[in-house]
């Protein structure tokens, strides 16, 4: 885990007193809302249908027990006693009073965290793999590569004021957790022949209004040049992304337009202007940082039998968790997708205790998912039946990991200012209604976005909704085939829109078709959609 | 001109900008607006005495390239940003190369120089001579 030295914390520090002082401001009426807004939109503060909301910055995803338990604090403290882990592996509370907030964002400073930059047209948090430094299939940990791009993106003076959001993912695997594709920036740690690792440079991926995939524009990036690199895009997107028409300000339009190669060719022309200029920090920046993500010291000899003699823990393991590359060990996946429940969502109650789990059992590490659940990451196997028999306790033992039940969903109209529809109310309706199959259907990956701006990453979804508004009535429109995996696609609109309760149905015809569409019952719902496109499930739908 | 926020000692260039359709070589002031290229004036640097970057809306972010670009390439002369600025973009504006601003409104300079000083360090190199914490770290 990254801890902060004194410069860090000084910056988090001075943050948190600048945004006092402009709350106060605000206060006093010294300035207007329309002065106030982007100032708080820097720090995470949105207004939402029925109190401010704030988004806290989890970069890469990473937590430790300390840090969970302060966000369980602020939950119960300054909200009311649950949070809601984002796609953007953050979490967000609903319920804020704007004059609670610099003691909030202090009280996040107590711990190393900020809400710097999690809303706003600058570069987001940093996202990555939430087994990052435990799969087997990883060439480097992404996370130091993350962490040096967050302190190098933190109140950049050139990129604050970008024509559009940023959002930067790092992974250090072939299997891609963490969407790389489908992100303004992707980046890859790979390897070349000698053992060297540089970085591998997708730009122009995205969702929302034009989904798109990210080119690779650079297919081997010296680490020593990173940031220079990163400038250099960043400096060809503020200067010609377009800002006359905010649906074609992403930098994924700008790609497009110019073509991959065009625009690879300026970025490779800003970036000969830049390298020279001592960007760059020194490699030992990176080492110094590299050491804070020390592989923890695990027993390779941990004994591998465990007793599965339970079927219901037999089955949360076969289910919810991964190999870890250390023999002995697992990778745990906690799901926050109970049939019914809010998708993302714990209490404070739940947070605490799975901060006591880290801390007991796990390295004292926690991670977020951009899928909406948490990781244990480094789990000894004689010690999972205890972490079950705890997450059971607590109403954390839903065995659903990427099946039917285990559905991405956006806050939509239940929250959020820009939804057109609800989407919460359609998830948990959904997963009531699959979770009694699901075991049969193996992986299908269902996620749900209230508007097209996409954050339930709809166009990613093996089954995607898109809830828009017709004629001042909730309507869902139903995606197939799209994945934000290692085989990105995008899900495309399979024919008219439904209500609230045809949409469910709808769902149920495509699952009962593919049932009886695929090979075998090893052939995952997209592999089948790959196979016979989109007729038979067009026919079961709407025939 | 008392409304400009002014961080220089020497005395005002008070030529004015001249749009940069219409600049002529030699001219000692010009004015860029967002879409212009700020690397049309790289010929004209020894020449040129202020350097108006105009932000016509909060939201417009180009200006802080161009005036970046302007002291990636030797200029000491003012760079002026003009417009919708906030007193709380003056970090910002500083780092990327201004050292003149004259807003819509004009800054409280009580809230100018707390803004200033708000900050103790810097996580990236910019325009201006902070040095990042990477370079402090390795005790340089």
């Amino acid at each position: 885990m990254y801890r902060y030295d004194q410069y860090d914390q000084a910056i988090v520090d001075a943050r948190v007193a600048e945004f006092k002082d402009q709350v106060a401001r605000r206060l006093r009426g010294e300035i207007t809302e329309d002065q106030f807004k982007p100032l708080r939109l820097m720090n995470g503060l949105y207004l939402q249908l029925h109190a401010y909301m704030l988004r806290v910055a989890i970069p890469y995803g990473t937590l430790d027990s300390r840090q969970l338990r302060m966000l369980a604090h602020i939950a119960r403290r300054y909200d009311r006693g649950y949070g809601h882990f984002t796609t953007r592996q953050n979490i967000q509370y609903n319920w804020i009073k704007l004059e609670e907030t610099p003691d909030l964002l202090a009280d996040l400073a107590s711990v190393e965290m900020h809400a710097f930059q999690t809303s706003g047209n600058c570069i987001r948090n940093i996202s990555s793999d939430q087994f990052a430094a435990a799969a087997a299939d990883e060439i480097a940990d992404p996370r130091p590569y993350a962490e040096l791009l967050r302190q190098w993106s933190t109140l950049h003076p050139e990129f604050s004021f970008l024509p559009r959001k940023f959002k930067i993912a790092v992974t250090g695997s072939a299997l891609d957790r963490a969407a790389i594709q489908l992100h303004d920036i992707g980046i890859q740690l790979v390897q070349n022949d000698a053992g060297e690792i540089g970085l591998k440079v997708l730009v122009g991926g995205g969702m929302g209004r034009t989904p798109m995939l990210a080119p690779v524009i650079r297919a081997w990036l010296p680490v020593a040049d990173y940031l220079s690199y990163m400038e250099a895009i960043l400096r060809v997107y503020n200067r010609h992304g377009r800002r006359d028409n905010i649906y074609k300000a992403r930098i994924k339009i700008l790609v497009n337009d110019l073509g991959a190669a065009e625009f690879a060719r300026q970025v490779e022309e800003e970036w000969a202007q830049l390298k020279p200029l001592g960007l760059d920090p020194p490699p030992s920046e990176l080492a110094r940082i590299a050491a804070h993500f020390q592989p923890p010291a695990l027993d390779a000899g941990a004994p591998v039998d465990i007793d599965l003699s339970n079927p219901e823990f037999a089955n949360w393991v076969a289910v919810n968790t991964h190999s870890h590359k250390v023999p002995g060990h697992a990778i745990v996946t906690i799901s926050l997708k109970a049939p019914g429940e809010i998708p993302g969502d714990a209490s404070a109650d739940q947070m605490d205790r799975i901060a006591d789990l880290a801390e007991r059992y796990a390295q004292d590490e926690i991670r977020v998912t951009h899928a909406q659940n948490l990781v244990l990451p480094h789990v000894a196997q004689a010690d999972l039946f205890a972490i079950w028999q705890a997450l059971r306790d607590i109403g954390l033992a839903t065995a659903n990991l990427d099946r039917a039940s285990d559905i991405i969903s956006c806050p939509g109209l239940d929250y959020c200012t820009l939804a057109n529809a609800r989407s919460i109310p359609i998830a948990q309706k959904l997963a009531v209604r699959l979770a009694p199959q699901e075991a049969e259907l193996g992986e299908l990956k269902i996620k749900i976005s209230g508007c097209i701006n996409g954050c339930g990453h709809h166009h990613a979804g093996h089954i995607g909704i898109l809830g828009v508004d017709r004629k001042g009535e909730e309507n869902y429109q139903l995606l197939l085939g799209g994945s934000g995996a290692e085989d990105a696609s995008l899900a495309k609109i399979l024919g008219p829109g439904f209500d609230e309760n045809g949409i469910v149905t709808a769902v149920e015809k495509v699952i009962d078709r593919y049932k009886s569409l695929r090979a075998d019952p090893s052939e995952r719902f997209l592999d089948t959609w790959r196979r016979v496109g989109a007729e038979p499930f067009k026919e079961a739908v709407y025939g | 001109m008392a409304d400009v926020f002014r961080l220089r000692s020497d005395p005002e260039h008070t030529a004015p900008a001249v749009p940069l359709a219409d600049y002529q070589p030699g001219g000692t002031a010009v004015r860029l607006e967002p879409a212009d290229d700020a690397r049309l004036l790289l010929p004209h640097l020894g020449a040129l005495r202020r350097i108006e970057i105009a932000f016509p809306k909060f939201r417009e972010g180009r200006g802080f390239s161009s005036a970046r670009i302007l002291r990636e390439a030797g200029f000491t002369h003012e760079i002026r940003a003009v417009g919708v600025l906030y007193v709380d973009q003056l970090t910002f504006l500083v780092r990327a190369g201004f050292d003149a601003v004259l807003p819509e409104t004009p800054f409280d300079p009580a809230v100018a120089q707390r803004t200033l000083a708000r900050f103790p360090h810097v996580y990236m190199k910019a325009a201006d001579a902070a040095r990042p914490v990477w370079a402090l770290r390795q005790g340089g």
